[in-house]
């Protein structure tokens, strides 16, 4: 034991006396861990927050289809869908998107009953009447306005139409609410000209969530222009959306992890005529193959360790505490409206060792593998120096 | 007599079978007593530093014996020969070979990182030496920092941490003047009659005409030429 | 010869630090799901919602569990993918053949 805390004593010893050198690795290191665990961070982070809450959306939404495109569907569909055995209830949504040119923003428009119950978190209260309206914290902010003041949009007639605030959706909702703008049904229709016995989908609800898909098959056995949407489809949907296996989070987290190779391979390349004879005066002087090869280990463990922790801490606090503000230009693509969350903090302990796995491990050995040829070399050759 | 290390026809060739193929020993058999300061005296390529490198267990012959008090070293894994040459030798490089941007202290110290002795007890013995051969004051500063003839003590110092039988000293004259030739000469007459066994390849006649020198061994390419005892 | 002391306190204490962090997490994510997830669950069932407001730019974009996997292409089947954000969202997949439902 005392050995080795020696040989890591002078493994340290070493690297401090490459400082500039050892320093600027540790910072490239870290930085690049940093990135790599932000997106694991992140991407785990949505994915348990989109699976949390979308537990209580819909079991089924049927959409039509017509020409291969979504279609708005008959009312009386929603009828034949309650005939199924195992259905609960099936529901019509109207919502539709509306595009302020304004702001140049888009706005999920949905409709509600009246006397719909209050919701937490609601600021306010839901829109009861016609000229009402409640809308999302984006909204709220891209518009400057407020409960009790007026939102402004046109309708399908080409005319503004003005709507008194009379609720806002809490901050805390902004990953399910900032861009909404909420009415009532009647005035949604009227809105955006929907025929009255149309709908945008139906949303279903089961008695039995285990029948679900064999539900969705007879829905469409039924109703052979439509295309059910299960809940596992929707929260799977976001597993896939924050893969980090996909998409540009792949690109990234490919791009650091290459960048970080090439650090490692530019060290697994070659030693410097210095080190070589570094280790042969330690190998001269009674160091054996395998005190050097601990000393190479120490050194690359020392960096890389200190490095990969460091940077897991720099990512949570990154991702927790900032809202991963270095990521955010990437995932917020053109949106104009991107909410502004606080995630909760989460972090799945098994990609965080396949990470380290993969860069601690491999930084290690190249700094041990090209040291092992002067390693194992006899020392004689250092007499000849 | 049982000799401290003797050597039968050891023969040494590198990169065997190849074009640029050398044979710098062949047949060598020599004895070196406890206690004797001997000589390799012989021109450039004469086999000398191979000879020492050999017996100082830094490589292995090609064929033939090396005993070294009592243990043949010719065949011996890696390790044990690591161990032996840790124990029993302490060197002294023409060069010096010391790392130029560690200290001093830090230098003398290296050869007991492996070793299993305590840190304090390491750096008790690196004062003594130091002190003993007059840079104790310098411990701190770093080998570049330092004359030709302090870094040769440091070098002297690190050769002796790790109370070796046997010094051995390649060509350790060829890079001093004549006043450091001669107090290096001392340190190491002094360190003979404390009991240590030297063995200096050396083409200087300062070393291999010096009084202390017990036997003088000739080489002349990779053969023993003569052997002079005093 | 204290480096070797110093080194292991750094790493020891990085990992306390992330230890803490792990165990605020927990502590946060705790109190989270008592007070806060029954309100947005509340949110959920009665608006009847079913994607995350994230990103709006496009309609797909904003409800990519709504769209099929062709509405990227917008009005041409081999137009390109013009949406950043459609790089990031990988497609759906269905639990149900859409082709062959009761196969």
């Amino acid at each position: 034991m005392r050995r080795h805390i020696k040989i890591l004593e002078y493994a340290l010893s070493s690297l401090v006396r490459r400082k500039y050198k050892n320093l600027a690795i540790l910072l490239v290191y870290t930085f690049t861990i940093m990135l790599l665990a932000s997106i694991l961070f992140l991407t785990h982070a949505l994915k348990q927050e989109a699976s949390f809450l979308l537990l209580d959306a819909p079991d089924l939404v049927v959409q039509k289809m017509a020409a291969g495109r979504h279609d708005l569907i008959p009312v009386q569909y929603a009828r034949a869908v309650e005939k199924i055995r195992g259905v609960k209830k099936a529901s019509p949504r109207h919502w539709g998107y509306y595009y302020d040119a304004l702001t140049r923003s888009n706005y999920t428009v949905l409709g509600i009953d009246t006397g719909m119950p209050g919701l937490h978190l609601v600021e306010g209260s839901l829109p009861s009447d016609k000229g009402q309206c409640a809308i999302g914290t984006g909204v709220a902010a891209v518009r400057s306005v407020g409960v009790g003041d007026e939102l402004i949009i046109v309708d399908s007639h080409n005319t503004g139409t003005a709507y008194e605030i009379t609720g806002t959706f809490s901050a805390q909702s902004n990953l399910l609410t900032y861009d909404l703008v909420v009415l009532t049904r009647g005035e949604l229709m009227r809105f955006f000209g929907l025929p009255a016995d149309r709908a945008t989908d139906i949303a279903v609800e089961v008695h039995n969530e285990r029948e679900v898909p064999t539900i969705a098959a007879k829905i469409r056995q039924v109703l052979p222009d439509t295309r059910p949407i299960t809940k596992n489809e929707i929260i799977r949907t976001y597993d896939a959306v924050f893969n980090w296996r996909s998409g540009m989070m792949l690109v990234i987290f490919s791009s650091a992890l290459i960048a970080f190779c090439i650090l490692a391979w530019d060290k697994a390349t070659g030693i410097s005529a210095e080190e070589k004879r570094e280790i042969g005066i330690l190998k001269a002087i009674g160091w054996d193959t395998s005190d050097i090869l601990e000393l190479k280990f120490w050194e690359g463990a020392a960096l890389s360790l200190t490095s990969f922790l460091l940077g897991s801490i720099a990512a949570y606090v990154h991702v927790f505490f900032f809202s991963a503000s270095l990521l955010a230009p990437v995932i917020k693509g053109w949106s104009v409206l991107f909410p502004e969350f606080r995630l909760t903090p989460s972090i799945d302990f098994y990609q965080i060792t396949v990470m380290g796995f993969l860069t601690v491990v491999p930084y290690i050995a190249s700094t041990i593998v090209p040291s092992w040829k002067a390693a194992i070399t006899d020392p004689e050759s250092v007499m000849r120096t | 007599m049982e000799h401290l290390i003797h050597t039968e026809e050891i023969t040494k060739i590198y990169n065997p079978r190849k074009p640029d193929e050398m044979r710098a020993l062949e047949g060598v058999s020599i004895q070196i007593n406890r206690g004797e300061v001997v000589a390799l005296k012989g021109p450039s390529g004469s086999g000398k530093t191979t000879l020492l490198s050999l017996i100082g267990c830094m490589g292995r012959p090609t064929s033939g014996r090396i005993v070294v008090e009592g243990r043949d070293v010719a065949k011996l894994p890696e390790r044990f020969l690591t161990a032996i040459r840790r124990s029993t030798f302490g060197f002294i490089f023409q060069q010096f070979n010391l790392l130029r941007d560690v200290s001093v202290i830090d230098n003398v110290l290296l050869p007991l990182y492996p070793v299993d002795i305590d840190v304090p007890a390491m750096q008790q013995r690196a004062d003594r030496l130091l002190d003993t051969l007059g840079i104790g004051a310098k411990r701190h500063l770093k080998v570049k920092q330092l004359s030709g003839g302090e870094q040769q003590r440091v070098a002297i110092a690190r050769a002796l941490i790790n109370k070796p039988t046997v010094i051995i000293a390649d060509e350790p004259t060829a890079h001093l003047d004549r006043q450091l030739a001669t107090d290096l000469l001392a340190i190491l007459e002094q360190l003979n009659r404390e009991g240590k066994t030297i063995v200096i390849a050396t083409h200087d006649p300062l070393v291999h005409e010096h009084p202390f020198i017990t036997k003088t061994i000739g080489m002349r390419n990779g053969r023993i030429e003569g052997v002079v005892q005093r | 010869m204290n480096k070797h002391k110093v080194f292991i306190g750094i790493l020891f204490a990085e990992v306390i630090i992330l230890l803490m962090l792990s165990l605020y997490g927990t502590l946060a994510t705790k109190e989270r799901d008592r007070i806060e997830l029954p309100a947005l669950r509340e949110l959920v069932a009665s608006l009847r919602l079913t994607d995350l407001s994230l990103w709006t730019e496009a309609r797909y974009t904003r409800h990519p569990s709504q769209a099929d996997w062709f509405t990227p292409f917008q009005d041409f089947p081999a137009s390109f993918e013009h949406f950043p954000a459609g790089s990031l969202i990988a497609p759906r997949t269905f639990s149900v053949d859409p082709v062959f439902p009761l196969r």
